[in-house]
């Protein structure tokens, strides 16, 4: 192995693409840029929706209000809600989203409180609909503190205490460590976040360095200089991993980047609140550790994506050609990747060597604080030997007339 | 110093099973002396030289080039080649003088002989002016000059010309005739594929006539002229070929227009 040739193709091919604007949008200008923006712009996007949202008075229609005077009062009274007149077609106004829900008091409801009879209230809501729901959440609370208020009057005419409404209290406290709670909420997505972004990153590179040297010509010219094929398909190969891993270290720098900024502008808004259990805040409570043996646990898997890339666009004798082999790749590595974040998705041995979705799933232990030192050395270690198989593919390949000079 | 013997290579095709895309061509070259390989689209010109070049592996066969066997030791044999073909294009990205300093680096020249071979071949070439501009601006005729000074870095004393003159206008491709004259000129032994035929007359020493992937024919101007009793080296070939009909009927069952791929 002469090294002094693969560092001198390395240093070639990186100085090339470098010159090309297309390497560097994929490379630099998509991870630092444009996902951070669009990752902002669409927080700051559906906080907007929320708080707009919230801030609506919602028109509701109470059906049947002389059946349950005393309720129909309190729905009127409240200050959350606006009444308007009942029509019949209440129903396709919800639909129409000109009224946001509609309360139903069914007939001979007074008496059936005043006689404990059963009786039930109907709410009619456009089901999934932010606004809607939010009027039915209040409604819903009106309705429940009037029922309290019922039960009451009825145990102070019996002379029985008020407390028996409510014999105990429910509390919820949070025990686990700040990192735990951002691991849990992020822990998914961002091992996959990652696992995409080294895949995206090797694409370009890969595709130009193989077919694009083909379809340019140069692949004879370089051929029949004294490099060797093994040197020429390993500067390559280093080029197309140091490409894939600047990406990754480009997207981990502008999110943390673009978590701050959330944090800052959300921090000084009135969704203080909202913020406090979202998204930008559990990032920066990850454990540094964790997101750190994140990154070390993708890159063999960066190394796999290249030799994988490389390979499969050397056969192809255009970008194009290339394009097409590579897009179902990459539907490949996102459904290994996608299926970790699912809920109820655990490490255990056997998934342990199921490449690319070993990683994820390792990822979303390690970034809520456990670290299984066994399943990190084995997947570790069965990506290495995924990631030399493919070299030895790509390498091979390269050896290969049928393929260098396919036509 | 080229020798091919008995130099074969097949191809595969899905449709009609092997193909001898060269078979059984056997050759001398001698230094200072110029070889035109002279044959119609897919007559094994290209897969002659590639093997040469060690770009494919013979079938059967073998070639010494420059003293070094192509099948043993392909990458000795590369160090002693400048191959140029129609389609050995150049990296569009790099300058002239970086694309000459790369393949100085592969061929494991040192920074200082780089530099001063450089300015010599810039000098040589008349490239000053544009040897530190992007070569994907430049125009055929000085690509073709850092394509030449690209092949001469390494001084080889094997030069191996695909079509040079292919597709160039008749500046450019006077530039290039000039340039393998020169080449004879300081004694490397220089093979030469074409289907021109007044190139061949101007140029080469000797002419191989291939057809079919064979060596039909072979020997000087003057040899050939003599044993197919013709002037004209275009009547000469189609004698050599077997007649217009035979050529006409080879050149339809042929694998590919210029036999320029392995499948």
């Amino acid at each position: 192995m002469n090294w002094r040739q693969i560092f001198t193709v390395y240093r070639k091919e990186l100085r090339d693409s470098l010159r090309d604007k297309r390497t560097l949008f994929s490379m630099i200008a998509f991870p630092a840029l444009i996902m951070p923006a669009m990752m902002i712009g669409s927080i700051l996007f559906s906080m907007k929706v929320v708080k707009s949202a919230q801030a609506e008075l919602p028109t509701v229609m109470v059906i049947g209000g002389e059946n349950g005077l005393a309720l129909n009062e309190a729905l009127t009274k409240s200050p959350k809600l606006k009444i308007v007149p009942t029509t019949a077609d209440y129903a396709r106004k919800i639909s129409e989203k000109s009224v946001r829900a509609a309360v139903e008091i069914p007939a001979g409801f007074d008496a059936a409180i005043a006689g404990s009879n059963p009786s039930a209230i109907k709410i009619y809501n456009y089901n999934g609909e932010l606004r809607s729901g939010f009027a039915t959440g209040i409604i819903e609370r009106i309705v429940d503190d009037y029922r309290e208020s019922v039960v009451r009057a009825k145990l102070s005419e019996r002379n029985l205490p008020a407390a028996l409404v409510k014999p105990f209290e429910t509390q919820r406290a949070n025990v686990a460590p700040p990192e735990k709670v951002g691991g849990n909420a992020l822990g998914g997505i961002i091992p996959y976040f990652f696992i995409f972004l080294s895949f995206l990153g090797a694409m370009y590179p890969a595709i130009d360095l193989t077919a694009g040297e083909k379809e340019r010509g140069t692949m004879e010219t370089i051929l029949c200089s004294p490099v060797g094929r093994v040197e020429l398909v390993l500067g390559k190969f280093f080029t197309v991993l140091t490409a894939s891993l600047t990406t990754m270290f480009v997207s981990i720098t502008s999110l943390g980047v673009s978590a701050l900024i959330l944090v800052s502008l959300m921090g000084s808004g009135a969704a203080k609140t909202a913020a406090r259990s979202g998204a930008a805040n559990g990032a920066l409570m990850l454990d540094p550790m964790g997101l750190l043996a994140v990154v070390v646990m993708v890159i063999p898997l960066a190394v796999l994506f290249s030799a994988l890339l490389f390979a499969i666009a050397l056969f192809a004798k255009s970008h194009k050609e290339a394009q097409t082999y590579v897009s179902p790749l990459m539907i490949a590595i996102i459904m290994p990747a996608v299926a970790a974040m699912m809920p109820g998705m655990d490490l255990n041995a056997k998934l342990a060597l199921v490449p690319i979705m070993n990683v994820s799933l390792v990822s979303k232990e390690m970034l809520t604080g456990s670290f299984p030192l066994g399943s990190m050395s084995l997947i570790f270690l069965s990506s290495c030997i995924y990631a030399l198989i493919a070299l030895a593919v790509a390498v091979r390949m390269f050896k290969r007339e049928s393929v260098i000079f396919r036509s | 110093m080229i020798e091919a013997r008995n130099l074969s290579k097949t191809f595969s095709d899905k449709k009609r099973g092997e193909i001898w895309a060269v078979k059984d061509v056997s050759f001398r070259v001698q230094p200072g002396q110029i070889y035109g390989l002279l044959g119609a689209n897919g007559a094994g010109k290209t897969t002659t030289l590639r093997l040469l070049a060690t770009l494919l592996t013979p079938t059967r066969g073998t070639a010494t080039v420059a003293g070094f066997d192509v099948v043993a030791r392909p990458h000795d044999v590369r160090t002693q080649v400048g191959f140029l073909a129609a389609s050995t294009a150049l990296y569009g990205r790099l300058t002239a003088r970086e694309t000459i300093a790369y393949f100085g680096e592969l061929n494991g020249l040192s920074k200082a002989t780089i530099v001063e071979r450089t300015a010599k071949l810039s000098r040589d070439l008349d490239m000053d002016e544009f040897l530190d501009r992007r070569v994907e601006k430049f125009s055929t005729g000085m690509k073709q000059k850092v394509s030449i000074a690209r092949t001469l870095i390494h001084d080889p004393a094997v030069m191996i010309f695909d079509e040079p003159t292919l597709g160039l206008d008749v500046l450019a491709a006077r530039t290039i005739v000039r340039f393998i004259r020169e080449c004879r000129a300081r004694g490397k032994t220089v093979i030469y594929s074409t289907h021109v035929m007044s190139e061949v007359e101007k140029l080469c020493d000797v002419i191989g006539i291939v057809h079919g992937g064979m060596l039909r024919a072979e020997g000087t101007l003057t040899q050939l002229r003599e044993q197919y009793r013709q002037t004209d080296m275009e009547e000469i070939f189609v004698s050599a070929v077997g007649g217009e009909d035979e050529t006409a009927a080879k050149e339809n069952s042929e694998p590919s227009p210029n036999g320029k791929a392995a499948r």
